[in-house]
């Protein structure tokens, strides 16, 4: 049964990503969503952890929420696939059950 | 499909409450149903009728009532939650003696009952919070 993740908390002020890479199963999602947008960043101290995730779980960030802080989809670390809300609901469809980490 | 909507915070205060409404309208764009949005904890000050925020800043509450005219969602206020925080509806008001009640269009009060029938009856339940 695959799970859709949502993290709302950057990584560098919480360690809820952090617990959520941990525990997802092969094969879920994790979308970042609010603050944890900035998680999904490029050249950061956390961009290797996710690189890492990325064998076992599909990441995306929700474009909106990067906009509205200022970053760039361009500045992402590769692999990372930018939703719009429309694309956010279609996860949630997509996925059997949704596991907001607040 | 049928989702099911939990916002756990209030409105103006982090981004909970604007991240469930853009949700919502989204899956109801895509046309799904929202059987019902479930507001606990500070989630209860969403559905205040007393907010009046700056005119060039959204007004969450309104907008709330505004999608349950449009697309009759239904939306449950926790009642321990309002009670604790003095959100009253008339019914409310009037058996607790109160003078006023504060309870927007569109929302109602209910029962954690209400939130538990919500995660069996929706396809999804979608927690928004902080």
């Amino acid at each position: 049964m695959s799970m859709l993740h949502t993290v709302n908390k950057s990584p560098f002020e919480r360690n809820a990503l952090d617990s959520c890479i941990r525990l997802a199963k092969a094969g879920s999602a994790i979308l970042l969503t609010e603050d944890g947008v900035v998680g999904a960043m490029k050249n950061t101290n956390y961009s290797k952890t996710i690189s890492d995730a990325m064998s076992n779980i599909k990441f995306y960030v929700l474009g909106p929420d990067l906009k509205a802080r200022g970053l760039s989809e361009d500045n992402i670390v590769d692999g990372i696939t930018v939703v719009d809300y429309a694309g956010f609901v279609d996860l949630t469809t997509e996925h059997e059950t949704v596991q907001s980490w607040l | 499909m049928k989702f099911g909507i939990l916002v756990n915070e209030g409105p103006y205060t982090h981004q909970a409450s604007d991240s469930a409404y853009q949700f919502a309208k989204a899956a109801i764009e895509k046309g799904h149903e929202i059987f019902r949005v479930f507001f606990y904890h500070d989630g209860v000050n969403n559905g205040t009728a007393l907010a009046v925020p700056p005119q060039d800043d959204r007004h969450i509450p309104n907008q709330w009532s505004e999608l349950a005219k449009e697309h009759e969602v239904d939306l449950v206020l926790c009642v321990a939650a309002a009670q604790r925080r003095g959100m009253l509806d008339e019914d409310e008001a009037k058996r607790n003696g109160k003078s006023a009640n504060n309870v927007a269009e569109g929302f109602r009060i209910s029962g954690l009952g209400q939130l538990i029938e919500a995660g069996i009856q929706a396809d999804r339940l979608v927690v928004f919070g902080d």
